[in-house]
């Protein structure tokens, strides 16, 4: 207590609550050894587990499988989607035990953390042939009405960088992440609060589709400007559970 | 007027108690009652936290109490019913004489014998006070239509009846009675860990046939979960026999202490029942705990053992895995950092001859839960994705062995084993 209090005024808050903690603990373990190890009480190190896989920035990672970017994204689809992760509505099962028992105010804070991240976006992929990218870019931007398929670019907005509070950007994603939600999707494996509008929008994809609309978005530059569009901007057509 | 101002002052009455029975739906946080346990039926509420009842009788996600979990045993899946008062889906026909039957005799309303997943063998030792409060509360929750899902035992499992010779067998019928031997924080402790808390169906080892003794904490491999849940008796396991009282109470309560964190199952447990019990109560658990003499030694588990060169190539091997990945937290002296990254040196919940635990951990890693006390958890990464099962086996074996540490070598094949159980 006393070296806590020493130090208490020239720390900020959350390290004096840390030296507190730190400064009790060793003292019940190994009364009389040297000070115990220190780590910032701050967010971004308890970020640290998840670093592991989404990146240090919350960037993505690709390994074996593909760990997908976080930062920038929407704070509200942030914070969906680790509910439903915690509720199992995705099912990913590393995520909900990850999550299991984490309070809602605290997964609000990681979901805020990474949202006000912005590390560079990867170097577009290249290799799809003219007329996959043709498909893929008329999906995207206008949908394909008589199939009842909407634009992409209606929800996701025009530049593609997400729509406020909820719905996420989808340029600057690896598109074997893309795909994979997209048949999650298709199966029932990822799942929102109802009404899905993306479960329903996914459904009425061919696999052709799917591969036609990744190649597009994963071969597009992302714009300089990143942040989504502002809240209220477009009339979404569908009805979306959570974005509002 | 008058009758304008009651009019709105019922609506306003009539609102508000609608709000707190759709946010009662709603969350599974307890209520501010349930701590102080005013009233039978905030008593009951309390009762009901100790026991975790909601762990069990509550899928992801889905309505507080309403059943519905799988659980998966060696004989088959078992499907939790729906304890809330509806009176076709749930308990809304039971009377408290039915209720105390079911809770004391693990007899249900129609006669069956229910199985012994559910563990009246610990709840025949409550008494019949609280189970009425308990009753009380049950009654008061708001009934969910959601009808039971059927069992899927595999023959003979399936034929309740046969749960009749499991019963002359295994199941001592009976309320707790005090030992005038001991004090009375002693009893309440034996009478919360042998009754309503049920430790010993994680921590009591089962035999063949899904039994564990009344009064046995002494440890074992939860079946199918596969997480070895400690001794809480040998010094060789958890050693609660040199804990501090509040050191065992701050990790019930908070799921941290300066000698450990909680994992695995054990951090739902905290997340939705101990976090919720007083301190009285926890001290009570952790006095009687503690005072239970040494019952012999936990049995050793039967493993592949790597030989002497193998393991000093791991030992080297791991000590290189552990500078990169474990050290920035758990510091290289193995003593981490007091309530925010468990010390790893003398360890008993990573040292245990069992070595199942400490590699999950390596494995999957994990947060502790959000607690009052601990309400950010700092986490810990998951490695399986980034080191092999030959590289796990070397590190934890580094970790077993290194400061003080004599635990058992681990080899990769129990890694592999390790990686076949899904993290959820």
């Amino acid at each position: 207590m006393a070296i806590a209090s020493r130090m208490g005024a020239q720390c900020s808050r959350e390290a004096l609550a840390l030296v507190l903690v730190a400064s009790t603990g060793g003292a019940l373990s190994n009364a009389g050894a040297q000070e115990p190890a220190k780590v910032p009480n701050t967010i971004e190190q308890r970020m640290q587990a998840c670093a592991i896989c989404h990146g240090k920035q919350g960037e993505g990672i690709q390994k074996n499988e593909y760990y997908p970017r976080l930062a920038g994204k929407p704070a509200v689809y942030l914070y969906n989607q680790l509910l439903n992760f915690r509720e199992r509505r995705r099912d990913v099962p590393i995520m909900t035990y990850m999550v299991a028992y984490l309070s809602e105010p605290y997964l609000r804070e990681i979901a805020e953390y990474y949202t006000n991240l912005h590390p560079p976006f990867p170097v577009p992929a290249t290799g799809a042939s003219k007329a996959v990218l043709a498909r893929g870019e008329k999906l995207v931007t206008a949908g394909d009405p008589g199939r009842e398929i909407p634009a992409c670019a209606a929800c996701h907005g025009k530049a593609l960088t997400g729509l406020l509070p909820a719905i996420p950007g989808i340029v600057g994603l690896n598109r074997d992440y893309i795909a994979a939600q997209m048949g999650g999707w298709k199966i029932g494996q990822r799942n929102a609060e109802p009404p899905d509008c993306m479960a329903e929008v996914a459904k009425r994809l061919t696999p052709e589709d799917i591969f036609a609309v990744t190649a597009w978005l994963a071969a597009q530059p992302a714009s300089p400007d990143t942040s989504p569009a502002p809240a209220g901007s477009l009339q979404l057509p569908l009805k979306c559970g959570g974005v509002n | 007027m008058k009758r304008t101002v009651l009019l709105a002052a019922i609506i306003l009455a009539v609102v508000v108690a609608a709000v707190l029975v759709l946010r009662r739906e709603e969350t599974v946080a307890p209520s501010p009652t349930a701590r102080s346990g005013a009233g039978e039926i905030g008593r009951g509420e309390y009762l009901a936290l100790i026991g975790d009842c909601l762990a069990c009788h509550t899928v992801r996600g889905g309505r507080p109490y309403a059943g519905g979990l799988p659980m998966p045993t060696p004989f088959g899946t078992l499907y939790t019913p729906n304890i809330t008062p509806d009176k076709e889906t749930g308990i809304g026909n039971y009377s408290a004489e039915d209720f105390r039957r079911a809770l004391h005799e693990g007899i249900a309303k129609d006669g069956s014998y229910l199985y012994p997943a559910f563990p009246f063998n610990n709840y025949t030792r409550v008494t019949r006070e609280d189970v009425d409060a308990m009753y009380a509360f049950f009654m008061a929750l708001p009934p969910v239509r959601q009808p039971n899902k059927p069992h899927e035992m595999r023959f003979p499992y399936n034929q309740r009846q046969l749960l009749v010779g499991w019963r002359a067998l295994y199941f001592n019928a009976g309320e707790y009675k005090a030992n005038p031997a001991q004090s009375a924080e002693w009893n309440r402790g034996a009478y919360l860990v042998e009754g309503l808390g049920h430790c010993n169906a994680c921590h009591g080892n089962r035999n063949m046939l899904g039994a564990v003794k009344d009064d046995d904490v002494g440890g074992g491999l939860i079946p199918v979960q596969n997480w070895y849940a400690p001794s809480l008796t040998s010094n060789r396991e958890t050693g609660l026999g040199d804990w501090e009282v509040k050191d065992i109470v701050d990790l019930l309560r908070t799921g941290v202490s300066p000698r450990g964190a909680v994992f695995g199952p054990m951090s739902a447990v905290v997340a939705h029942s101990l976090q919720n019990v007083t301190i009285g109560d926890l001290s009570a658990m952790a006095v009687y705990l503690k005072a239970q003499a040494e019952k012999g030694a936990p049995s050793e588990p039967l493993q592949v053992r790597p030989t002497e060169e193998q393991t000093s190539a791991m030992l080297k091997a791991g000590a290189a895995i552990y500078e990169k990945h474990c050290a920035d937290c758990h510091q290289p002296d193995g003593k981490g950092v007091p309530r925010v990254y468990p010390p790893l040196a003398n360890n008993r919940s990573i040292l245990m001859p069992h070595p199942i635990n400490p590699i999950r951990m390596v494995l999957i890693g994990g947060f502790p839960p959000s607690t009052e006390g601990n309400p950010r958890p700092f986490g810990m990464p998951p490695f399986a994705q980034d080191l092999s099962d030959q590289e796990i086996a070397s590190v934890v074996t580094y970790i077993r062995q290194s400061w003080g540490n004599s635990a058992p070598s681990v080899s990769p094949t129990e890694v592999r084993l390790g990686r076949g159980v899904p993290a959820d």
